[in-house]
């Protein structure tokens, strides 16, 4: 009777690490941290990027084997060799990146590698009774005869947590999960991640949306630089503690606009058109305005601003820079006259991963760099050098390939290159997606310097707090329609444009 | 509340930091050409394997026994020359007599033929009554017994070419032979680094070759008369090839980017068009009526280099300048790194994959060019397999398949493994079969040791 009360008075958590280091050539990316998650717990991981959660997880996954320290599920202490092991230790990690086979339909990917089987034949009917099973468990009804490819983001992330759970985890660990799911999305992962910490899994929650983080964390640990700041229970959890910690100072203006005179009008474009995804948009921008375009996500934003860059065919529409007509066929066509576009996924189409940084740097600027088709190294160097100073881009050498950076860093390298361009018209497709307060703001200074300058900027963003902080007005996209524009951002209320953009 | 850490271990990760930047350029280059090390190595093996005694020939050799004599007899010396009748002993006796004449002493017979011209030789000098002092022979031509048979030549003093070790493989000739052979697959591979580079693959290069000296031997044959075409027409006849490739390659290019086709399948259905074209061409035989000129660039020296290996080095130079320093080097890696953020950085991608096509091609057929005036003919069925061997020294060298990652001059290397690899195994006596095998497993070792270089199978694409 007593052994079973000081049990119940002190369980073991379901995982403690003790002390974790671990250092990469260069780096010291992990110094003696802590983390300690119990029985249905949501534990938040905080912190910029680059300060060491990527790593943690890695470790925690087997993906990496740390220098030092421990590792203790239920009190006992593991070391995981591989994936595999962690996998078989109950520990199920959702990366930002899927790792589900398109063409393979959810109950395929359910049960890739686990297959059950007679004599080498899949028992479908019982295999598609189980998805059900591990769904309905979830409580989100998935298609399970089509492809992953055809499933929206957030079912796809239903299936993936529905492997990990059919692989037993008792510990989920899922990152960034949110980034690409619509408000209403996100509320129902929200209930999933309830539902999972009622049925007493530990869950590590990562993300830089400080509103979820409030929403559904018990406990959040913040680290700073791959250490560990400090564990924060519930009540101490307010927003400015947390971005004290995760920055190292204060920040007292999350979004600091500045007011710029407004000139003429530098880019108008008109009637443009492309199948069902932009139907007849016009709009324009003036010189030194900041205009914010929003709307849930297949509303067209993005769309929009690949006609305008020239990267997709308009059916329809005219473009205008400073009163003259463009003819834009491709994307070389608008960089040589003067727009630029930072797309919001930089990995697949901002960045070459396995080139240097320089080289990133470099590519659309080579006429710059160049003479009679001839690099000039030189100059492409000490351009580059200028931008990292002023940007404070952490990079050990000019040389270091791009895929080796933070996600905050990967971005600056992307903003330099179309600095360095010097374009008039400025578009940023989620500028501040998968990037940490710090950078955020860093961020935002410069959407203002540029503004400052008298170039043109759209800023596309889900993030309504960020449009409504950043824009001198608002543009708000609905079914590939402009369905409303504000012209007071100050007045503006998150509610006013949610309503613009459900129709 | 728990309270914040102080700075004191940012220092220290510092200082941890910084023991690895002086690794930081060997790395690279490790990187880049670490299999310039494996060549090295298998150098010093064939090396080690072929070291054997060497006999000294022709004109050096024949001056060196001369001298040999006069040292030992003066002025005085009459000397009985033997050797076998072959270019190379004919060379060697000639030298030797002239420099013997020369120095002062007499030559009483030269001999270059078999032992019964040597026994002919030896009795006349008896019956004429001139007693030779000396016996200049080479190594051959020293174990002939008819020299112990005949009391005129059985207490003879013998002189021939000193001996001496070293490798059969590190032989000056035999380096050159190598090189010679290797120069036309090198310089096609150039091509195939770009293609392969920018995610692409070329298979239609070894049927170019074909192709590329099957027309400039029918142009030179039909409307240049042949063997006695002058130079204007084997220029002329030579750029027909050329462009007849480079033109193969362009038709590649806009297959693969206007009407996004995969590179696999339009160079493989271009490899079957351009090896029939060529048999059709060619009427399914050789065309060896070709003028003298023709052959200078696959068969004659400059400096004493063979051409093919001084062109090779020429367009390797070119290569590496315009991989490595040109806006046109840097869009074919960015192409090959990721094509969509390199669309959107406005790099031409079309015109660059279409222009990278055509180099390939047009390389290809200057391989064609060069064999078959090494050959001395054009055949419909040059270059067969050479794809294969190319894109293995491509390989071999360091470029990845997936784009993006690799040295034109890791090619040049990897060719050259390819080739010592070769002519190793033909020195140490191994058979084709064998040879096959061994080669089969160098290229699955150096894709091996890549993957291994970039984080070994268990590591995942670093976030």
């Amino acid at each position: 009777m007593p052994d079973s009360l000081t049990q119940q008075m002190a369980p073991q958590p379901l995982l403690k690490m003790c002390e974790v280091s671990k250092s990469f050539p260069g780096v010291q990316a992990l110094y003696q941290v802590q983390l300690t998650v119990q029985r249905g717990e949501i534990h938040a991981l905080l912190g910029e990027n680059g300060a060491g959660k990527s790593t943690l997880i890695k470790i925690l996954g087997g993906v990496h084997q740390p220098d030092c320290g421990t590792i203790e599920i239920d009190g006992r202490a593991v070391a995981f060799s591989s994936p595999r092991a962690a996998l078989d230790a109950g520990i199920g990690i959702i990366y930002q990146e899927f790792n589900l086979a398109p063409t393979l339909t959810a109950t395929e990917n359910l049960f890739l590698g686990q297959e059950r089987s007679t004599w080498g034949f899949l028992q479908r009917r019982r295999e598609h009774d189980r998805a059900q099973k591990f769904f309905a468990r979830l409580g989100v009804p998935i298609p399970l005869d089509v492809p992953c490819s055809e499933l929206s983001v957030a079912q796809q992330q239903i299936v993936e947590i529905a492997k990990a759970l059919s692989r037993e985890a008792r510990l989920l660990v899922m990152d960034e999960p949110t980034t690409a799911l619509t408000p209403a999305e996100v509320d129902r992962l929200m209930d999933v991640i309830g539902e999972l910490r009622a049925q007493g899994l530990g869950v590590i929650y990562i993300s830089h949306r400080l509103d979820e983080i409030q929403r559904i964390a018990d406990q959040a640990t913040i680290l700073r630089d791959g250490q560990c700041v400090g564990t924060l229970k519930r009540s101490e959890m307010n927003r400015q503690t947390i971005i004290e910690w995760m920055v190292g100072r204060q920040i007292e203006n999350e979004f600091p606009k500045q007011a710029t005179v407004l000139g003429a009008t530098r880019l108008e474009v008109k009637n443009l058109c492309r199948g069902v995804a932009v139907r007849d948009v016009s709009f324009h921008v003036r010189a030194g305005e900041v205009l914010g375009i929003t709307g849930l996500v297949g509303a067209g934003r993005t769309e929009t601003a690949r006609l305008i860059f020239g990267a997709d065919r308009r059916d329809e529409g005219s473009i205008h820079l400073d009163g003259r007509t463009l003819k834009i066929r491709n994307p070389r066509d608008a960089i040589r006259a003067g727009i630029c576009l930072l797309t919001e996924d930089r990995k697949h189409q901002g960045l070459m991963l396995d080139r240097s940084v320089q080289e990133n740097f470099g590519l659309p600027n080579l006429k710059e760099f160049s003479i009679g088709g001839f690099l000039c190294q030189r100059h492409e160097r000490i351009a580059w050098s200028g931008y990292r100073d002023q940007l404070q881009i952490k990079v050990p050498h000019a040389e270091t390939l791009a895929t080796h950076l933070s996600g905050g860093n990967q971005q600056k390298v992307v903003l330099a290159k179309w600095l360095q361009a010097n374009a008039s018209v400025v578009m940023f497709d989620e500028p501040t997606r998968g990037i940490d307060v710090g950078a955020k703001y860093e961020i935002y200074l410069l959407v203002n310097q540029l503004a400052q300058a008298g170039k043109a900027i759209i800023v596309i963003s889900s993030e309504l707090p960020e449009v409504l902080g950043i824009s001198d007005r608002i543009l708000v996209m609905h079914d590939g329609r402009i369905s409303g524009e504000l012209l007071e951002p100050r007045q503006a209320t998150q509610q006013q444009i949610m309503q613009l953009a459900v129709g | 509340m728990p309270s914040m850490p102080e700075g004191s271990n940012a220092g220290e990760s510092k200082k941890r930091a910084s023991r690895f930047s002086t690794a930081r350029w060997l790395q690279p280059f490790v990187r880049d050409y670490g299999m310039l090390f494996v060549l090295l190595g298998l150098i010093g093996w064939f090396s080690v394997l072929t070291y054997t005694e060497q006999h000294p020939t022709g004109v050096d050799a024949g001056q060196q026994v001369a001298r040999q004599i006069m040292q030992q007899q003066g002025a005085k010396a009459r000397v009985l020359i033997v050797a076998r009748p072959t270019a190379e002993d004919v060379a060697f006796t000639s030298a030797m007599a002239t420099e013997l004449s020369d120095l002062g002493a007499s030559v009483l017979r030269v001999v270059n033929g078999d032992p019964k011209a040597a026994r002919l030789a030896i009795e006349e000098l008896s019956e004429s009554g001139k007693q030779p002092t000396a016996l200049a022979v080479n190594d051959v031509s020293s174990r002939w017994s008819v020299f112990a048979q005949s009391a005129t030549t059985r207490d003879l003093p013998s002189f021939k070419p000193r001996t001496y070790y070293w490798p059969n493989f590190l032989k000056l000739s035999n380096l050159l032979g190598v090189a010679n052979q290797t120069a036309v697959y090198a310089i096609i591979a150039i091509g195939m680094t770009l293609v392969i580079l920018t995610g692409g693959i070329d298979l239609s290069v070894g049927s170019l070759v074909a192709l590329a000296s099957v027309a400039s031997a029918l142009y030179l044959r039909d409307y240049q008369g042949g063997a006695a075409a002058g130079l204007g027409g084997v220029v002329v006849g030579s750029l027909i090839g050329i462009v007849t490739c480079m033109v193969a390659g362009g038709f590649n290019g806009v297959m693969i980017t206007m009407f996004r086709l995969p590179p696999f399948i339009v160079t493989l259905g271009v490899m079957l068009m351009a090896s029939g074209l060529a048999f059709r061409l060619a009427g399914g035989a050789s065309i060896p009526e070709l003028p003298r000129s023709y052959f200078w660039l696959g068969g004659g020296t400059s400096y004493g280099i063979p051409n093919p290996i001084l062109l090779m080095v020429l367009l390797y130079a070119v290569a590496y300048v315009v991989m490595s320093r040109t806006v046109f080097g840097r869009y074919v890696y960015a192409i090959g790194s990721n094509p969509e953020a390199a669309r959107l950085s406005g790099v031409p991608i079309n015109p660059c994959l279409i222009g990278v096509y055509m180099i390939s091609g047009c390389l290809a057929g200057l391989g064609g060019v060069v064999l078959s005036s090494m050959l001395q003919a054009g055949d419909p069925k040059f270059g067969l397999m050479y794809e294969l061997e190319v894109i293995a020294s491509v390989v071999v060298g360091g470029t990845s398949l997936a784009g993006g990652r690799g040295k034109v001059l890791g090619t040049l290397i990897g060719a050259f493994i390819i080739a010592v690899i070769k002519n190793g195994m033909n020195l140490t006596n191994i058979d084709a079969f064998n040879q096959k095998i061994v080669l089969g497993a160098v290229l699955l070792t150096a894709v091996w040791l890549d993957t291994l270089k970039r984080g070994g199978w268990t590591a995942k694409s670093n976030r």
